[in-house]
């Protein structure tokens, strides 16, 4: 079994995880600008939290005092790591697309979702996340003050994965030996052929002509052919 | 083996996994059952292997991504942790907190330190001069601050627009009020450890001026008796948001052996237990003084309950936690 030795260009924002078992866990980080939505969205759900409890406790008295506060103290302190504990994202990441684990790949725990958020304290100094963003700015990995500190990741939630069937003809072998990657490319068309264009396959298809030596539909059927045959051989 | 071949023979392992790990991901009330089932890690296993095929034999990337999910939530749920919240939090107050205070117990005495030194200075010159408050405090609070604990207040600790206000409420500002200072205490020394020296420095002036001023004025029947109870708490769990913010200041100034954000990474976790006890300190300490300082019981008790909560207080700080599993 061949190793993996691929070098990922140093400006991408993928980061590999090596487990126990071997495998790389490839994770996609986000930047500022997605994060600054996520927490834009937050803070709405936030004021309107706060709008919310202090109209209603208003007429409660002294313990409605007391309650809107102790609320309050737990919104400003716990919202993020009550979300991040139970989905791993507070609704703006969410909403965002976004998810927070620890840098290896595993998912926040308590300790961590506490370090992360009581030190928005020191990333929103001197005002709006400021030494947050030079933090993130400065870092490789995105990270504010807060995540260096607990050492967890911002990243992108997988969509959800269509599998789609490769289209159904008949297997067909290629007319000239193929590398691996050339392999790959083939087939990778061939699952993609559905969210493409008819004349988009066809242009695409037209590169082959050397070697299908047919032109337009034609020859994206050929090489259909010919990934069905890569995938299952004859049938 | 062809790319069909391989997904035929092993998509019934690749099910098995998802319907395993779907049922994890639900949120813990709504699990059917709470148990790791018997064959994930077998399954898990087997999944990582055929993803590490699928990559070397270049099998199409839609495969290759959906095992990657497919082991990036195996992962996820294999390695995290479980349950027993309701334990945890007992054995973090009876073993963890204070033995984690003794192991760090340098950074606890740098702090107190920090805090009391300005205190006392302070606090002694105020008792001697009545106008040097005024260089610490703007007119407004020094004579706010008198009028909380003047003689013939019937609400001692709180102003008279205040003074109509319940215990609740004073219950609920308090606990946003000072836990907040705690958190932020901590947070700031994330700053090389100038925020958390700072506060505390800050903290001991303003405290130590205040009580030295209001002692120069003649108001000790109100003012003691009415800190006495959640002094304790609140002063000494202050102190111990401090040790926690040295701590990050520690790794960020001097990593040792450590590289720096390794060295933060880690004070940062061994801070944690001080600050998650230094907020159940001052949440006590908010119920003390809202419902104990500000009834009108009379001192003598007062003083007495103060002694015994200061008493118990240490005594838990020396002994808790003492000889489970193996800790000093």
């Amino acid at each position: 079994m061949s190793v993996q030795t691929e070098m990922r260009p140093l400006t991408d924002t993928v980061r590999a995880h090596e487990t126990p078992e071997g495998i790389r866990l490839e994770l996609r980080l986000a930047g500022p600008i997605v994060r600054a939505c996520a927490w834009s969205i937050d803070m709405l759900i936030r004021t309107i939290l706060y709008g919310l409890i202090a109209t209603v406790f208003s007429f409660f008295g002294g313990v409605g005092t007391a309650v809107m506060l102790i609320m309050f103290f737990l919104i400003e302190w716990f919202y993020p790591v009550l979300f991040e504990l139970y989905n791993g994202a507070s609704p703006g990441k969410k909403a965002m697309g976004l998810v927070v684990i620890h840098d290896n790949g595993t998912p926040i725990s308590f300790s961590s979702s506490f370090i992360r958020n009581l030190l928005r304290a020191a990333d929103f100094l001197p005002f709006l996340y400021a030494a947050g963003l030079l933090s993130m700015l400065m870092n490789r990995n995105f990270q504010r003050l807060g995540d260096l500190a607990a050492g967890t990741l911002v990243v992108y939630r997988d969509k959800e994965l269509q599998r789609v069937r490769l289209p159904d003809v008949e297997g067909l072998r290629p007319p000239v030996d193929l590398s691996v990657e050339e392999q790959r490319d083939l087939i990778s068309f061939a699952e993609r052929s559905a969210q493409l264009s008819l004349d988009r396959q066809i242009e695409l298809a037209a590169q082959l002509y050397p070697v299908t030596g047919k032109r337009g539909e034609a020859g994206v059927h050929e090489i259909l052919c010919y990934a069905a045959w890569l995938t299952r051989g004859h049938r | 083996m062809r790319q069909d071949q391989f997904e035929q023979r092993y998509q019934s392992v690749w099910d098995r996994l998802e319907s395993h790990l779907s049922g994890l991901e639900k949120f813990r009330f709504r699990r059917s059952s709470d148990e790791l089932p018997a064959d994930l890690p077998v399954l898990y296993r087997q999944a990582c292997n055929h993803y590490a095929l699928a990559r070397a034999r270049r099998y199409s990337p839609q495969l290759v991504e959906l095992l990657h999910r497919l082991v990036l939530r195996g992962h996820q749920q294999l390695y995290t942790r479980r349950g027993a919240w309701l334990w945890r939090f007992i054995s973090f107050i009876a073993v963890d907190f204070p033995v984690s205070l003794r192991l760090n117990i340098g950074y606890f005495w740098i702090a107190l330190a920090l805090f009391l030194l300005p205190a006392l200075l302070v606090g002694g010159f105020c008792l001697v001069d009545d106008s040097l408050i005024y260089s610490l405090m703007s007119d407004g609070e020094v004579s706010k601050m008198a009028e909380m604990y003047e003689p013939d207040n019937a609400r001692p600790g709180r102003t008279l627009e205040r003074s109509a206000e319940s215990d609740f409420a004073m219950f609920g500002f308090y606990i946003f009020n000072n836990i907040g200072i705690g958190f932020r205490t901590f947070a700031m020394g994330i700053l090389a450890g100038v925020g958390t020296v700072f506060t505390l420095f800050y903290n001991g002036l303003v405290i130590g001026g205040v009580a030295g001023y209001l002692s120069s004025l003649g108001y000790y029947d109100t003012f003691w008796p009415f800190v006495s109870g959640h002094s304790s708490l609140e002063l000494t769990a202050i102190v111990i948001s401090g040790a926690s913010g040295l701590m990050l200041g520690r790794g960020v100034i001097a990593p040792g052996r450590y590289g720096r954000l390794d060295a933060i990474r880690l004070q940062a976790g061994r801070a944690v237990p001080l600050v998650m006890g230094a907020g159940l300190m001052l949440l006590a300490a908010a119920f003390i003084e809202a419902f104990w300082s500000a009834s009108d019981l009379p001192n003598l008790v007062k003083y007495v309950a103060a002694v015994i909560l200061w008493t118990l207080m240490i005594l838990y700080f020396i002994y808790g936690g003492r000889g489970a599993g193996g800790t000093r």
